[in-house]
């Protein structure tokens, strides 16, 4: 059956209960938008929980390391990436100083992220890229490089030089 | 403000946007519209939550079986509110569902399908099947046991249909069980096509709502209404209430998810989701070759009567108070419904998710630890020097690996676990955990440990002391075990040392380790010097070892 359809005009409610009915509609899909907004939010801007302690490596002996004398050595990490536990090769810059301790820096320039190398004829870390260059301690010498080289942190464990998580940078 | 309305005019301008917007707020409406409407409105808001949570998690999910479970499980438990989005979408699938056939109840009783809103129906029965198939796909997905024997159900289903059954499974790439490419295939039919299938469909079922106007009330001639805001606000409220429910579900229940999904595990009764039950159930009406009857024929009568409900009752509209038989289909179909899910739930048994929690034989007070052989505690001491408990936390806790206690009965064998040990991956495919690089008596030791395990005894075992398992180790280390016996393991030359400390005390196993012959004389036993460290660990674990 058909209905009838009626061309005059239809009701419309009272304007007051017209206001209160647009407030409570606008209130109530904005109070739905933020509890889904905000956990999305923090969904996809939180870091992962950590997963656990980052594991030192074992890697060179030092007597091995000559003073002064930058060595790239590479190593074996595990660490999360998203949901897997990789486990990389992964290498490091070391500096054995006079006394003893050692430096060991992450091997990518802090200004895009190129790998950097040792030249011995000018002392300095140079970086490819945009010509950072780097002193034997790691600080900015030249280029466009915002900050030192980042660090690993270090331990000697009888004569052994182990490798842990990347230092914070300020 | 003033900005803000030119914004608007020069878009009404160029789009007429705003027009389109009006138009579409201010339709008329019956007057005898109202809160049985609404809910229509509900299900396309939980489409648009589907859409919005399935997004995120898509963007965390590795689309490929194995690797899915590990994304689902970081989701869950290493993501900041990645349990509520989950959760969301999980139970949000359940509720829309039901929203959905309430909807279609709601239509039915009404006799809103009569002439000449045919179509409109028709477009809302593919919709509910849509609706079906999301369900079907999105449930493989997290790749759990759940997950994989659920499907493996139904895809056996499927391959019963008569004449298309062989063709539909390998369109599902489950030819040869459920597998990687029936995993694409669900994959792509929950996120790339279906989503804009359903907004099609959507967008006709409300085109077609609007081109024949919200079906009235019988004999209501009273002068109609505006869509907005009146009946706009009838429906916020509807889906306010719907989502306060969802967003509390999302909070209290978690979204299950199980252990990675195994196809060797016998153990596990598969199940489909719950609104599938009532189907699982009526398969089992049906024995031997009349199996297809109930499985496949009458499913698609069922769906094709409920296609055609608009040509089947032809009648002029009538009052609700006069639909005597269509208020009967209802409520017989939903007393049947019931009464198969009910009937369904009863007769599966519950998957064991118990927990342990007996430490100790209460009879003789002997802690379950101190029926380790040296060599399982050897696997301890491995198990905690190995890290294995981060992914394995053991006491039910959730990990990334799964819980050691409950490990399925074909992977409780030397056999299986320690190949897996070595290779993780290419035994489980999809696995995350890296290989454990230890010699192979090491990983015989490990697996031994495993083996004993068992949710009772799982508590004290994973508590035994520190001497205690350092002890086990020095009698490893000096293969004691090629003369003597513990826990009925070893040779039996020497005497067995359980209950030893019933024989001996500290002061004369010293004077023996060090000098045999001085307490034991003509012993074969050979002189041990142990340094102060070790000499202390073996004393100290040989004596607290129990009667045999």
């Amino acid at each position: 059956m058909e209905e009838n359809h009626s061309h005059e005009a239809a009701v419309d409610v009272s304007p007051t209960r017209r206001k209160f009915y647009i407030l409570l509609i606008n209130g109530i899909m904005g109070v739905i938008g933020a509890l889904l907004a905000i956990p999305a939010a923090i969904y996809l801007l939180f870091p992962p929980k950590a997963r656990k302690g980052t594991q030192w490596v074992k890697t060179t002996d030092i007597s091995m390391l000559s003073v002064d004398k930058p060595t790239e050595i590479s190593f074996q990490r595990t660490r999360a990436d998203g949901w897997q536990l990789i486990t990389e090769k992964t290498t490091a810059w070391v500096v054995k100083q006079p006394n003893n301790q050692v430096v060991a820096f992450t091997p990518t320039c802090t200004h895009l992220g190129c790998a950097y190398h040792w030249d011995d004829a000018t002392h300095t870390f140079i970086c490819p890229c945009h010509t950072s260059s780097f002193a034997i301690d790691g600080k900015v010498l030249g280029g466009p490089a915002p900050r030192p080289l980042d660090r690993y942190e270090v331990k000697i464990d009888s004569g052994v030089l182990e490798i842990g998580p990347v230092e914070p940078h300020a | 403000m003033n900005a803000f309305r030119n914004i608007i005019d020069w878009l009404e301008h160029r789009t007429g946007l705003e027009t389109a917007v009006r138009d579409f707020l201010y339709e008329d409406i019956p007057a005898s519209s109202g809160w049985h409407q609404i809910i229509g409105s509900t299900a396309v808001f939980f489409f648009i939550i589907q859409v919005f949570t399935g997004g995120l998690l898509a963007f965390n999910f590795a689309a490929t079986p194995g690797d899915s479970y590990n994304s689902v499980r970081y989701i869950m438990t290493e993501l900041t509110g990645g349990r509520l989005i989950r959760g969301l979408h999980h139970w949000g699938a359940s509720m829309m569902l039901i929203i959905v056939v309430l909807h279609m109840i709601q239509v039915f009783l009404y006799g809103a399908y009569k002439k000449p809103r045919e179509a409109t129906w028709m477009v809302g029965v593919v919709l509910l099947l849509v609706t079906l198939v999301f369900g079907l796909t999105g449930y493989l997905l997290p790749w759990d046991n759940r997950a994989y024997w659920g499907t493996v159900v139904t895809t056996q289903i499927t391959a019963s249909a008569p004449v298309a059954g062989p063709y539909l499974v390998r369109l599902l790439g489950s030819g040869d069980g459920v597998s990687r490419v029936t995993f694409s295939r669900f994959y792509a039919l929950h996120t790339i096509l279906l989503p804009p299938l359903v907004i099609i469909l959507i967008g006709i079922h409300i085109y077609l709502v609007r081109k024949h106007g919200v079906a009235p009330a019988v004999g209501d001639t009273a002068p109609r209404k505006k869509f907005f805001p009146e009946q706009v606000f009838k429906d916020t409220i509807g889906v306010a209430i719907a989502f306060i429910i969802l967003f509390t579900l999302a909070v209290v229940a978690d979204a299950p998810l199980g252990r990675l999904a195994d196809p060797t595990d016998t153990a596990f009764t598969p199940r489909p989701e719950w609104y599938f039950l009532f189907l699982f159930q009526t398969i089992k009406f049906f024995k031997g070759p009349l199996e297809v009857l109930g499985a496949v024929v009458l499913p698609g009568v069922a769906v094709l009567t409920l296609f055609l409900v608009p040509f089947i009752d032809r009648g002029p509209m009538v009052r609700l108070g006069k639909r005597g038989l269509a208020f009967g289909v209802v409520i017989l179909s939903a007393l049947a419904w019931t009464g198969l899910t009910t009937a369904a739930v009863m007769t599966t048994p519950p998957n064991p998710e118990e927990n342990g929690l007996a430490t100790t034989d209460v009879e003789t007070g002997v802690q379950a630890w101190q029926s380790l052989s040296p060599e399982e505690l050897e696997g301890l001491a491995l198990y905690r020097k190995e890290g294995c408990k981060g992914c394995h936390p053991g006491g039910g806790k959730p990990g990334i690996g799964p819980d050691l206690t409950k490990l399925p009965a074909a992977h409780r064998t030397a056999a299986w676990l320690v190949p897996h040990f070595k290779d993780p991956s290419k035994i489980v495919p999809g696995s995350s955990m890296p290989p454990v690089q230890l010699k192979d008596a090491d990983l015989n030791a490990l697996s031994a440990f495993i083996l004993k395990l068992t949710p009772d005894n799982e508590s004290s075992i994973m508590g035994a002391p520190d001497y205690v398992v350092q002890g086990a180790l020095v009698y490893q280390a000096n293969h004691c075990n090629s003369c003597h016996q513990i826990a009925g393991v070893g040779q039996k030359i020497g005497p067995p040392l359980d209950g030893v400390a019933q024989r001996h005390d500290r002061a004369w196993l010293e004077q023996h380790f060090n000098d045999p012959q001085s307490t034991s004389k003509g012993t074969s036993m050979p002189a041990y010097k142990f340094t102060a460290e070790d000499m202390d660990a073996i004393c100290k674990y040989l004596l607290q070892l129990p009667k045999a």
